[in-house]
């Protein structure tokens, strides 16, 4: 799933001046959401194109931005649309940033089994994570305090969650904070009053919640209609010629291999 | 020194007898002055190797550290309560993580010291040998189990149980811990009461009246609190209750180990001697034999809270790690986060550049763990130093 980036920006930066200078070099740097299946595609691709050299660093979406601009790598991963200035700096430095949607995130909400609760809005979601709503019987649940569950600050998921629910509020101080999303399901399965959020492929055991009405399925994300998702970009200079390695590579995506490693990483496949 | 001399001299004063063997010649004598300075040397390298450590740590921790310290000042760090590294723009206040380091700590403590000094108190004085052989290994044991199996424990079985039969738990504790202490205490009570009344007869009449009264009204309390306990619901089990008794357990071994090791070097002499002048065992342990070793079971003390102080698994795991301090602050039942859980679940990420603060906190955290730990060390060594003296001086 959604792992910790490692990489440090500086040495990325490094090994972008350095690879850049070869020919056969593919440098992609940005997003630690996305990180995870370039690295995945990356090992992939370099198993079948072994004259190419595939360097992936994660150093936040921003940075790819910055990197794809200034021209220090081939691909730049987001994960989220980039910004009108982001686009000018672009088009200063005569960049054309196309971006291509690899695949969808989606978050779902989880509780207890034994919870009645049927749904969720994403404000009483909001709610919830901010404090504002402590017990189920708010909601139309049993008297029973809630527990809030939040992956911790370093994860993707954790972004995610911020960025797609929180929107500016905080999270309340006394919300547990776990470290993988097998252990947000592990806490909401033994406990009654918890609530969690966790990856699309980590509902076994535990209730997701359909949110807004809508329940988190592949098929909810992908046509948009499930909120709490969000595509994950690749962005390009310009659009890829077929036949580079920077066009392959992007490719990949829609090949079956490259479907099934995007689904082995925890996110759902656009097809 | 001076009896040295004195005997050497005639040696040498007396030149006309056979040089004696032990006299080397000059090149030897050299080479094996060369021999023992190298012994010396190489000796004195290996004892600084950990000085070295500690003093590269603190050197290395403190630098990674400063820009933080630079850059956000000391009194956010101490004194805020908003711990929201990643939000824009961060918030860095670590007093809740100083509050649980300390909260659950201290509820360490209270597992571990009473149970440890009594367990080497029985071990070291009171049990046949035989069962302190099969003993010893078994508490050692314990401090064998890797700390993420004990997390593991905390997470997946006592978490659980604190959830389900909450309240049950604490009124059992209660009742082990409480029911013991307070009929000891009637007992006690009703004897000194008794003991100002004039006559004998009253005075055992007394006693008993008075003993039956206080431990029935004693078990009466024990089982009014018990009941309230009981009622108690845990919306969540992984709180500074369950990390503190864990963690009490993992530093059990310490205290016990050391502890009953303070009370074997009192030795025999002292024991014996006490007997000797008509004192009961009782009065020897409570009296000669834990005064003597007083230092050593506050090192032993000492030694299982740096353990409990520094374990990272078990509080990643199990404590919740709610940046929050607990309302009231003594409430253990509810999560709380310690300043290794933060450390350890944020360093993977916190990256140089786009967090930069985020990074270097993590180090002022590591850093205000290393300053406790001194702080700690160094207040035993006064209080060894202190008892060492008071006991030479009596």
């Amino acid at each position: 799933m959604k792992s910790k980036g490692k990489m440090s920006v500086a040495v990325a930066a490094v090994l972008a001046a350095v690879s850049l200078a070869q020919a056969e070099n593919l440098v992609i740097d940005g997003s630690t959401t996305v990180g995870p299946i370039a690295k995945a595609f990356a090992e992939y691709f370099m198993k079948q194109r072994p004259d190419v050299n595939v360097t992936v660093s994660e150093s936040g979406s921003g940075n790819g931005a910055k990197s794809l601009i200034n021209g220090t790598c081939h691909i730049a991963t987001m994960s989220r649309p980039m910004k009108d200035k982001e686009k000018a700096a672009a088009q200063e430095s005569g960049i054309l940033p196309i971006p291509t949607v690899v695949a969808m995130d989606g978050l779902a909400i989880v509780v207890n089994p034994a919870n009645p609760v049927q749904g969720l809005t994403i404000e009483q979601i909001r709610a919830i994570y901010a404090g504002n709503i402590k017990n189920w019987k708010e909601l139309g649940g049993p008297d029973l305090p809630i527990v809030v569950v939040s992956r911790d600050t370093n994860s993707g998921t954790y972004e995610c969650f911020e960025t797609l629910v929180m929107k500016q509020e905080k999270i309340l101080g006394s919300a547990e904070y776990v470290g993988s999303n097998g252990a947000v399901r592990d806490r909401v399965r033994t406990t009654t009053g918890a609530i969690g959020y966790v990856g699309l492929a980590f509902t076994e055991g535990v209730k997701p919640l359909p949110v807004n009405g809508v329940a988190p399925k592949p098929e909810t994300v992908i046509d948009k209609t499930y909120p709490i998702s969000r595509p994950l970009f690749m962005v390009t200079n310009g659009r890829p010629k077929p036949g580079t390695a920077v066009y392959d590579f992007l490719m990949l995506y829609r090949q079956p291999d490259g479907i099934k490693i995007i689904e082995d990483v925890g996110y759902v496949p656009v097809r | 020194m001076g009896w040295l001399r004195n005997n050497a001299e005639p040696l040498f004063e007396a030149s006309a007898r056979p040089r004696p063997a032990l006299v080397l010649s000059g090149r030897a004598a050299w080479g094996r002055r060369l021999a023992a300075l190298a012994g010396r040397a190489l000796l004195g390298g290996v004892a600084s190797v950990s000085l070295l450590a500690v003093l590269f740590i603190f050197v290395f921790v403190g630098r990674d550290a400063w820009p933080f310290f630079r850059s956000r000042g000391v009194v956010e760090f101490l004194t805020s309560v908003r711990w929201y590294p990643v939000a824009d723009p961060p918030e860095f206040g670590c007093l809740p993580m100083f509050m649980g380091t300390a909260l659950v700590t201290l509820g360490a403590m209270a597992v571990a010291v009473p149970v440890g000094l009594a367990a080497a108190v029985g071990l070291s004085d009171i049990l046949p040998f035989g069962a302190r052989q099969a003993l010893k290994p078994v508490v050692e044991i314990l401090a064998a189990i890797p700390s993420v199996a004990y997390g593991f424990f905390a997470l997946v079985v006592l978490a659980p149980a604190l959830q389900r039969n909450g309240g049950r738990c604490l009124a059992a504790a209660w009742w082990a811990v409480a029911a013991p202490l307070l009929l000891l205490g009637a007992v006690v009570l009703s004897d000194v009461l008794s003991g100002w009344l004039p006559s004998a007869r009253a005075r055992a009449a007394a006693r008993w009246t008075l003993g039956l009264g206080l431990a029935a009204a004693a078990l009466w309390g024990v089982a009014r609190v018990g009941a309230a306990l009981a009622a108690v619901q845990l919306p969540s089990g992984t709180n500074a209750l369950n990390v503190s008794f864990v963690l009490g357990l993992m530093a059990l071994p310490t205290v016990v180990s050391v502890s009953e090791d303070a009370l074997q070097a009192v030795g025999r002499e002292l024991r014996e001697g006490s007997y000797a002048l008509g004192a009961t065992r009782a009065e020897t342990l409570c009296r000669a034999v834990i005064p003597a070793a007083s230092s050593g079971l506050g090192a032993a003390v000492i030694l299982g809270m740096m353990r409990a102080i520094g374990e990272t698994m078990v509080v990643w795991m199990a404590s919740g790690n709610a940046a929050q301090i607990p309302r009231p602050w003594y409430n253990i039942l509810q999560p709380v986060r310690t300043l290794t859980a933060t450390i350890a679940g944020d360093m993977g990420e916190a990256d140089h550049v786009t967090g930069s603060d985020r990074y270097h906190v993590l180090f002022a955290m590591g850093l205000s763990l290393l300053a406790i730990a001194f702080l700690c060390n160094a207040a035993s060594e006064a209080v060894v130093r202190r008892q060492r003296r008071r006991l030479r001086g009596a």
